[in-house]
């Protein structure tokens, strides 16, 4: 009895082992500027890493001031080579709080999303 | 004794497990930016393709000295998109206080659910189900298993802080989750003993460490530190009627904390009781809990109405 119990524990441990290595939802590792974060010059870009390799047709990032205006420039890409990275460019950015807005479909289809702000200057 | 050391090296094996495996953070239960990750004590609020096995507990010992293990799997599986079943069942270990130990299943528990809503801006969800405990599917004599069925609909429901102002960042990754409802037995006694209408209802209070990374303020957390949620649970049972004299609320407060990874989540929690007829001491559980909608993403993890 113990050998079976051993051996089925064994398969169970050996199958989520092997299935895991499928794609899951996509989660944000971390950001460049960081979240919640206060910079002191305006960058250039937004950029998003994230958990998973990321579907491009479905994945967005937008970047408002606080008056709810889009200040990137709409040019969103998954660069090549980084399928788990997200950029935006972004227009001069002048001192103030923005707020990024991300929603992503990891290559599995799983869908996410998040939001954070980072401050320019002294806000 | 020996019980205790068997569930701190359970413990000590989670938490390893958990150190060894880092992983990415992820999974089921969202609501806008929120994810709640399946909590152990409380029922979820939403439908899911999950499975917990196992869990294993470790009560503490019973108001009558009784000592007890309990080795537990539950399956949650999506019909259509906001409908799901469950099913569980339970091997039992119990040590009566000058009696042998008995083994064997604690009874079998299905249930059918219904997401009733899922706001995300508001990080809040709703669910109505109806959960059964089958009369007869485990031992009744030896472990005290129910001869009689009983039905217990319920509303399980979430709510994440993310909505609060800006001005107050750190209360933001904080979510609470509960569940209320009402047990209908259909005997009315055992062998002498009433079956009491229930009122059950049960919280999780949890932080999002995940949340506070995401979507509040990178602190440098990384993994696996930066996946763990802290939380505190309880839940209580209050009899309505046919109330055996003496018998009063009984519950359970359980702090502990949940690691969730992309496929699966590990969780362990103390168990304090709440007074003397909810048992003595300290008990303690663990559960491997994962999810089958980010294992088998193509295939089971599916809902069945997507199957064809």
């Amino acid at each position: 009895m113990r050998k079976i119990i051993m051996a089925a524990l064994a398969a169970y441990i050996a199958l989520i082992a092997t299935v895991a290595m499928a794609q899951a939802h996509a989660f944000l590792d971390h950001a460049s500027p960081a979240v919640g974060s206060a910079v002191p010059t305006a960058p250039a870009a937004v950029t998003l890493w994230f958990t998973q390799d990321l579907e491009p047709a479905f994945s967005s990032v937008t970047v408002t001031d606080q008056a709810g205006q889009r200040v990137d420039l709409g040019n969103v890409q998954i660069p090549q080579g980084a399928p788990a990275e997200l950029q935006v460019g972004l227009r001069p950015l002048a001192a103030g709080t923005y707020t990024v807005s991300w929603h992503v479909v990891s290559v599995d289809t799983h869908p996410t999303q998040g939001t954070f702000t980072f401050q320019v200057g002294g806000g | 004794m020996a019980l205790s050391r068997f569930v701190a090296g359970a413990a000590l094996g989670a938490v390893a497990a958990v150190l060894l495996h880092p992983g990415d953070a992820g999974a089921h239960g969202f609501a806008g930016d929120r994810f709640f990750p399946a909590t152990i004590l409380t029922d979820d609020p939403f439908v899911a393709d999950e499975m917990s096995l196992p869990t294993l507990t470790r009560p503490p010992t019973g108001p009558d000295g009784a000592q007890e293990i309990d080795l537990d799997v539950d399956i949650s599986k999506r019909i259509t998109p906001d409908i799901d079943i469950t099913l569980g069942q339970g091997w039992k270990y119990l040590q009566p206080k000058g009696s042998p130990a008995a083994t064997g299943l604690s009874g079998l528990q299905t249930g059918a659910q219904y997401q009733l809503f899922v706001n995300a801006p508001h990080e809040a969800l709703g669910l109505l189900g109806l959960n059964v405990t089958w009369a007869h599917t485990g031992r009744v004599a030896a472990l005290g298993a129910p001869d009689f069925t009983t039905l217990s609909p319920t509303f399980d429901f979430g709510k994440g802080f993310g909505d609060l102002p800006q001005s107050l960042p750190y209360l933001r990754p904080f979510a609470v989750t509960g569940n209320l409802s009402f047990d209908f037995p259909t005997k009315t006694e055992s062998a002498g003993t009433p079956n009491p209408n229930n009122f059950n209802y049960g919280f999780a209070f949890e932080y999002s460490l995940p949340y506070l990374q995401c979507c509040v303020k990178d602190i440098g957390l990384r993994p696996p530190f930066s996946q763990m949620i802290p939380l505190v649970e309880v839940a209580f049972t209050t009899p309505v009627n046919r109330i055996t004299p003496g018998v009063t609320t009984t519950g359970t407060i359980q702090p502990g904390i949940i690691w969730s990874g992309s496929y699966y989540q590990i969780g362990a929690e103390a168990i304090l009781p709440v007074n003397k007829l909810s048992g003595h001491g300290v008990g303690g559980l663990v559960q491997f809990h994962i999810y089958l909608d980010d294992l088998f993403p193509h295939s089971i993890g599916k809902p069945i109405s997507e199957w064809f």
